[in-house]
Formats: structure tokens, C-alpha cells, sequence
């Protein structure tokens, strides 16, 4: 995920990571990491990097840092629990996939390229 | 196609979501959307979120996920239906045009086209997989236990995360107007994710050649300045030495 600030809200980055914070850890699915520092509502994003074992990585001279995803198991999905993607659509109104509980998705990615 | 599947099988509790992975966002995809007048969700991904969350290292593919919100199969190849019955409405899903060139096209397209034909698909054992799960739910046999569902899923060690992560930088320093920032992290994103083809693909695609609809698909060397490339491959170099026949790995039940 990209932020424009090396603390965030928690909230960003539960969404953005796909990762929720918990008391016992950052968890995923069925999936827990202990945290050497309980979360608060703001994310030293380092810190917790360093936790999950996700790369940091800023471009110096523009405000700008991307985490990269954890590599647990290495493979790219630690739990099959599906994260709660969250993507807008051409008007700018964002979806969540969340909302379509109680079907079946087809997520289906394409290019114009 | 997917449009009519789509239409087919809504009523038995199927969605499809489409989902565009360009950092030119809007300016890339809406011109395909609207062409599709998707009337399942239709999505714009300008820094491969996709990617990060769910493993998607190349396009068409999909993602099945099931009532509860687990996935049932992770990441693989997804064909287009293998015919439209002729009743079927035209539309499709979102996709890149076929590419109908005109017999004075440069020699790449048709070179390009020629490859692209030689990839491996298998339309009718995943459609038929598909309808299986819609109909069975979590009694079909393609739908995969979690930890098949993770074990099948992309291999992704510390380097790979690390090439997401260069990725995403290089989509925000596009979308910023830092070209020149961008590839740097686009080739390092390469570099460590070897083998992600959206990654090189999209890349690629930001160096326009020529004008009009075309200009994205040229995805090498301009023959004009052919030093000013600034990635190590290109679409068709790449594909010839990997071998279109290895561009999607066989399809697994």
C-alpha cells in the first residue's frame, strides 16, 4: 500500500493492508502475528512492518512510502480468508467486496494494455 | 461473453467483478467499460492492489470467493467463455481489443499476434469447473480447501514483497507526472518480481509508441531511438524467449 506519511490511522492501514489489528496481533483470517507494541489508533507503519516482515520502502524527495505485503508461508496468500478489497469504479464511488457476502465472486482482472 | 455468463448464472447467486489494473486509471479503462455497459460491479485498480492482496501476477485472470468470504481458488489463468450462444448478448467483459489490424500494420503487431495466439488456454475445463461450483457450492470438487487455496496461491518470498512495493511507488510517481522516477522503480519491481507479466506489461505499456489506440500495445523499443528503451525486455522479446506455450501454466482442477 502507499502512504504519504510513516504514521497512519489505523483504519488506512487495516484496509489498505488487509491486515486488522488486534489485541493478541495483527490477524488475518485465522491467521495472527503478535506485535512487539499493541497498536493504537495511529501506526508507527516501521514498527509494524518490521513485525509482519513487510518491506518499507520510501522515495526519497516525494513524501512517499509503499509497504509492501507480508510473505508469510511464502505465499503470496497467508489465510484464504479474502481481504476486504476496496476499489473504486469509474464514477469514483468505492466498492467493497465485503458487500457481496452471500454470493460468489468472480473477481476478474483485466488490462487496457 | 462473461457478460452473458454473468446474466446466466446472477440468478443462482454468482457476481462478477471486473477489475482494470492501469495507473492511468480512468483515462486507461473507461473507454473498454463503457463499451461493455457492465451491469456487475466494474472496477478501476491503479496500483495493482490486486497484486499485493490476492496474488494476480498477469491478465485475464481470477479469483473465486465464496458466500462466507474465503476463497475457494486463488490466482490463475481465467478464458474467456468458450462460445456465446447466438442469442447472447455482444458485450463483453472489459478486455483488451482484439487486436484487428489492418494488412499495413508494422510487421511487431502481427509478430506480436502471433505469439499471443500460441498461448495455452483451456476454456472449456474451467467454464465447466465454474458452473460446477456455482451449481454445487462447497461440494464441488473445484472448490479448493484453504490450505490448497494457499499453497496453489503465488510463491512471494521477501524479494517479491519488495518488488510490490517498488511497483507501487513507480504507479504513484506516474500518476505524479515523475516518469523518470517511475521506470527506475518499475525496473527494480522487475527485477524482483520476475514473474509477474501485469507488472512488465504495464510498464511497458506507459511508453507510448506512435499514436492512437495501438500506441499501448507496441510495448518495445521505439525503432526510431531504439536506445531510449529503458526496460531490459519487451512484450515480444519476452514472450519469445519464455515461450508463449509457458505464458499461463496448465490449468489445474
Amino acid at each position: 500500500m502507499l502512504l504519504r506519511s510513516e504514521t497512519i490511522p489505523r483504519s488506512e492501514f487495516e484496509a489498505g493492508t488487509g491486515w486488522q489489528l488486534k489485541p493478541e496481533g495483527a490477524c488475518q483470517g485465522e491467521v495472527c502475528v503478535p506485535l512487539s507494541q499493541p497498536a493504537g489508533d495511529t501506526v508507527d507503519v516501521a514498527r509494524v512492518a518490521k513485525d509482519l516482515g513487510m518491506p518499507f520502502v520510501a522515495a526519497p524527495g516525494f513524501k512517499l512510502w509503499a509497504l509492501g505485503p507480508a510473505s508469510i508461508g511464502s505465499r503470496a496468500l497467508a489465510t484464504a480468508k479474502a481481504a476486504d478489497l476496496r476499489l473504486p469504479d469509474l464514477d469514483g464511488k468505492e466498492f467493497r467486496l465485503s458487500s457481496l457476502l452471500g454470493q460468489k465472486v468472480l473477481l476478474y482482472a483485466w488490462a487496457p494494455y | 461473453m462473461w457478460q452473458a455468463l454473468r446474466k446466466e448464472l446472477h440468478p443462482k447467486g454468482f457476481e462478477l467483478v471486473t477489475v482494470g489494473l492501469d495507473s492511468k486509471g480512468d483515462a486507461g479503462c473507461r473507454a473498454f467499460i463503457e463499451a461493455a455497459k457492465p451491469e456487475h460491479p466494474s472496477l478501476i485498480d491503479r496500483h495493482h492492489v490486486l497484486a499485493e492482496l490476492f496474488g494476480v501476477t498477469n491478465i485475464p485472470s481470477s479469483v473465486w470467493i465464496d458466500e462466507e468470504g474465503t476463497i475457494v481458488r486463488p490466482a490463475e489463468p481465467a478464458p474467456a467463455p468458450p462460445q456465446a450462444t447466438p442469442s447472447a448478448p455482444q458485450a463483453t467483459t472489459p478486455s483488451p481489443p482484439r487486436l484487428n489490424l489492418p494488412a499495413e500494420a508494422p510487421q511487431r503487431f502481427k509478430d506480436i499476434m502471433a505469439e499471443a495466439a500460441k498461448i495455452r488456454k483451456d476454456p472449456q475445463s474451467y467454464h465447466a469447473a465454474l458452473r460446477d461450483w456455482v451449481e454445487k457450492g462447497a461440494a464441488s470438487k473445484f472448490a479448493l480447501p484453504p490450505d490448497e487455496v494457499i499453497a496453489r496461491s503465488r510463491p512471494r518470498d521477501n524479494g517479491k514483497a519488495l518488488g510490490h512495493a517498488h511497483f507501487q511507488l513507480a504507479t504513484q510517481l506516474e500518476i505524479d507526472g515523475h516518469h523518470e522516477e517511475a521506470v527506475k522503480h518499475f525496473r527494480e519491481a522487475h527485477r524482483l518480481v520476475p514473474d509477474s507479466w501485469t507488472f512488465r506489461r504495464q510498464a511497458w505499456s506507459l511508453e507510448q509508441v506512435g499514436e492512437g489506440p495501438l500506441a499501448r500495445f507496441w510495448q518495445g523499443p521505439n525503432p526510431a531511438a531504439p536506445d531510449a528503451w529503458p526496460y531490459e525486455g519487451d512484450w515480444l522479446s519476452d514472450i519469445r524467449r519464455e515461450g508463449a506455450e509457458n505464458y499461463n501454466e496448465p490449468w489445474k482442477p
